[in-house]
């Protein structure tokens, strides 16, 4: 059995504002085992950002926690004290943003904030940390290091930058590594030495990913398993295998349909917006947007249907009664690839 | 067949340069190239490659360096007189990456939609005016009564529509489309290429289309040009170009985007890009476009022609 080390449960996150509670978060349940990388796909709006945040302890001031659970090795993470999170942000559990200026001091030389969590949480001298900070920069691939480590971010470029985020954020080896959009301000060039970066250092740390993006090509490389984000929910959760080759949700469809691969002729597009979470949609809320809606979704949200072991959808055309409906072609293709997969498994 | 195609646009030898007190930025550095009537044309590159730079001065909105554009055969920086001036800057629209920061936020859809009506004088009263934007929003999929709104009160995707509109508005025959769906959702990107080719069938429009995204470039193009450090290494038909790239750096730049499928991202190879041998030896000076598949060209050198038709022939195999 894989090491269980965080369970979040029905958790709920409203924020107030002047127009209104704005329900970000409506009941989402995940795990994350110990050595994976769990990504978290979905529109801009739809809750990624919230969920990351409400795992380290930084949401906004106006939110509230509605009702849920967070364990953290069975410790109740939205139960702590701003005490108990100094010990455990940037130490058990730390956080990689889309910008990295957001986590870095401009007035402070790199190798400083480099070494300052291990000063701070591992009771190192500054001599050790230092040393270990010109490891670390190595590590991430930042050359001449003995010299950089006494320049200052602005003397960075944007990818060197965020290389110094991960070796701060890693130097501790947490446990969770939440990476938030790391990658989508770069080039893509940057971006694959970046992703190559974490993988290879995941391995040698042993931390676990939560993996934040809406892009799903890097999902598809990054990920072990996959839940699909939407208007604050999720609307279906697999391992990357089943969710790009057996996708059930007609979103899940959409995404990836719409997505040029190297080979397609047209793009299907979703039309629409996502709902306002002002006031969110009382069934499926990706229904209103959805051609293979049945009158149901709009009035009961579906629960999770199993689809295996490891893979469960909440869409309606699950139920053993739904009519049989066929998916767009890409995704035809991509069922038939998936059979050839499992019979090619069972031989 | 392409030489019997019409060339809407010519770029010969286009240099911007950009001086800041004793450095000069080398933005945009002897780039030719040429878009025929109907197509897209891709432009793509990492950010600083020069891409905004190369679009920007085609429409003038920089004076170059050096070189010429050719806009239907006439020098876009020597028209005679305003008439001249007026037609080019009516029929050559740009389309801006930010759909935020692009749209005066003080103005009313309507106002912002018939800027160009305006100036043109394409409408001769206020009721004209007003159903040609109706019809203008109606065409990029958005509501007739939205024109009497402000641009906050759109999401992202909207925006965009709206500065398509904005372009669309003067009947033009060239767009510069600057990274437009860079800022925008997968599920709503899709909507808004599947609208620019659209009015691309249906207004007989030419687009010069910029991104960073190579895989939508590759489909939405005819043909793409890669640009690296203001120069333009590699020309051709889209699928020419990514499948057989000739450039080590465009060989580079494919094998480094992320497809959305986990077995060949399991075996993706990234291929990197030694700068300093192709390209920023000293030699640069010698190398211009050189044709080495029909239609397919390289920057090189002379000497360097001989390598990159191995590498052509390879593809053959
Ligand atoms: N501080 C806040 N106040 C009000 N609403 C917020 C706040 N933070 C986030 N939201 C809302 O919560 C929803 C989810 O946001 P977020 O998690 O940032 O989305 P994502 O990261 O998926 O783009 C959005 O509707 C957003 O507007
Ligand atoms: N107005 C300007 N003044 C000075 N330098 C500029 C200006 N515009 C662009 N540049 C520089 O020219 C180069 C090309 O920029 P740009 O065309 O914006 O690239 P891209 O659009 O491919 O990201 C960059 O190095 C950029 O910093
Ligand atoms: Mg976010
Ligand atoms: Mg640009």
């Amino acid at each position: 059995m894989a090491n269980r080390i965080l369970d979040v449960k029905n958790l709920k996150i409203d924020f107030h504002t002047y127009a209104g509670e704005v329900k970000a978060i409506r009941d989402v349940s995940f795990h994350l085992d110990e050595g994976e990388t769990l990504a978290i796909v979905g529109e801009s709006g739809s809750g990624k950002s919230v969920t990351t945040r409400s795992i380290i302890g930084l949401l906004a001031k106006n939110s509230q926690i509605m009702g849920g659970q967070i364990l953290f090795h069975g410790k109740d993470l939205l139960k702590i004290s701003e005490k108990e999170w100094q010990q455990i942000r940037g130490n058990q559990i730390a956080m990689i943003f889309q910008d990295p200026m957001t986590s870095l001091d401009p007035t402070m030389k790199i190798g400083q904030q480099i070494a300052e969590p291990l000063i701070k949480h591992k009771g190192a001298s500054k001599k050790e940390a230092w040393a270990k900070a010109l490891e670390m920069m190595k590590a991430v691939g930042i050359s001449n290091a003995e010299e950089r480590i006494n320049q200052y971010p602005h003397q960075f470029s944007g990818g060197m930058r965020q290389r110094i985020v991960i070796a701060i954020a890693l130097i501790c080896e947490p446990e969770i590594l939440l990476a938030d959009e790391p990658t989508t301000a770069l080039d893509v060039t940057v971006q694959a030495e970046i992703l190559d970066l974490m993988k290879d250092l995941q391995k040698r740390v042993k931390t676990s990913i939560i993996f934040i993006t809406h892009d799903l090509g890097v999902v598809a490389g990054m990920a072990d398993r996959v839940n699909v984000m939407y208007a604050g929910e999720f609307l279906e959760k697999g391992t990357v295998d089943e969710i790009f080759y057996n996708p059930q949700h007609p979103y899940t469809w959409g995404l990836i349909n719409s997505m040029p691969t190297l080979t397609s002729e047209k793009l299907e597009s979703i039309p629409g917006t996502p709902p306002d979470l002002l006031d969110p949609p009382k069934g499926d809320p990706f229904a209103p947007r959805n051609k293979y809606a049945m009158k149901i979704d709009a009035q009961m949200k579906p629960p999770f249907f199993k689809v295996s072991e490891t893979h469960q959808a909440a869409t309606w055309l699950l139920h053993p009664d739904a009519p049989k409906v066929t998916p767009p072609d890409e995704i035809v293709r991509r069922w038939e690839h998936y059979k050839e997969l499992q019979a090619a498994d069972k031989d | 067949m392409p030489e019997e195609r019409k060339k809407i646009l010519e770029v010969k030898h286009l240099k911007q340069y950009f001086k800041n007190g004793r450095t000069v930025t080398k933005g945009v550095d002897d780039v030719s190239f040429d878009i025929y009537e109907g197509e897209v044309f891709g432009l793509v590159g990492e950010s600083g490659s020069g891409k905004t730079t190369t679009g920007r001065s085609i429409l003038q909105l920089y004076k170059p360096t050096s070189g010429e554009v050719l806009f239907e055969g006439k020098d876009v920086a020597k028209l005679h007189g305003r008439d001249e001036q007026l037609a080019f800057r009516r029929d050559a629209q740009m389309i801006f990456q930010d759909p935020y920061a692009s749209l005066n936020p003080r103005m009313t859809v309507e106002d912002i939609i018939a800027e160009g009506l305006d100036i043109h004088h394409l409408v001769k009263d206020k009721a004209e005016r007003r159903k040609r934007v109706e019809d203008l929003l109606e065409t990029v999929g958005l509501n007739r009564n939205h024109a009497s709104r402000f641009p906050h009160e759109f999401s992202g995707g909207q925006r965009q529509r709206i500065g398509i509109a904005r372009a669309l508005a003067v009947e033009p025959k060239f767009i510069v489309a600057d990274e437009p769906i860079s800022a925008l959702d997968v599920s709503i990107q899709a909507q808004v290429v599947n609208l620019m080719i659209d009015l691309k069938k249906q207004h007989d429009l030419t687009y010069l289309f910029i991104a960073h995204d190579l895989s939508m470039v590759k489909f939405i193009s005819d043909r793409i040009g890669v640009m690296h450090y203001g120069k333009l290494l590699e020309v051709g038909s889209a699928d020419e170009v990514y499948e057989h790239p000739l450039h080590d750096y465009t060989k580079s730049l494919i094998s480094a985007v992320p497809q959305p499928d986990p077995e060949i991202e399991r075996s993706r190879k990234r291929i990197d890009y030694e700068y300093g041998k192709f390209e920023g030896d000293g030699k640069d000076d010698q190398r211009s476009m050189h044709e080495i598949r029909p239609g397919h060209f390289v920057k090189c050198t002379d000497d360097e022609v001989a390598y990159y038709e191995k590498v052509a022939q390879s593809y053959e195999k």
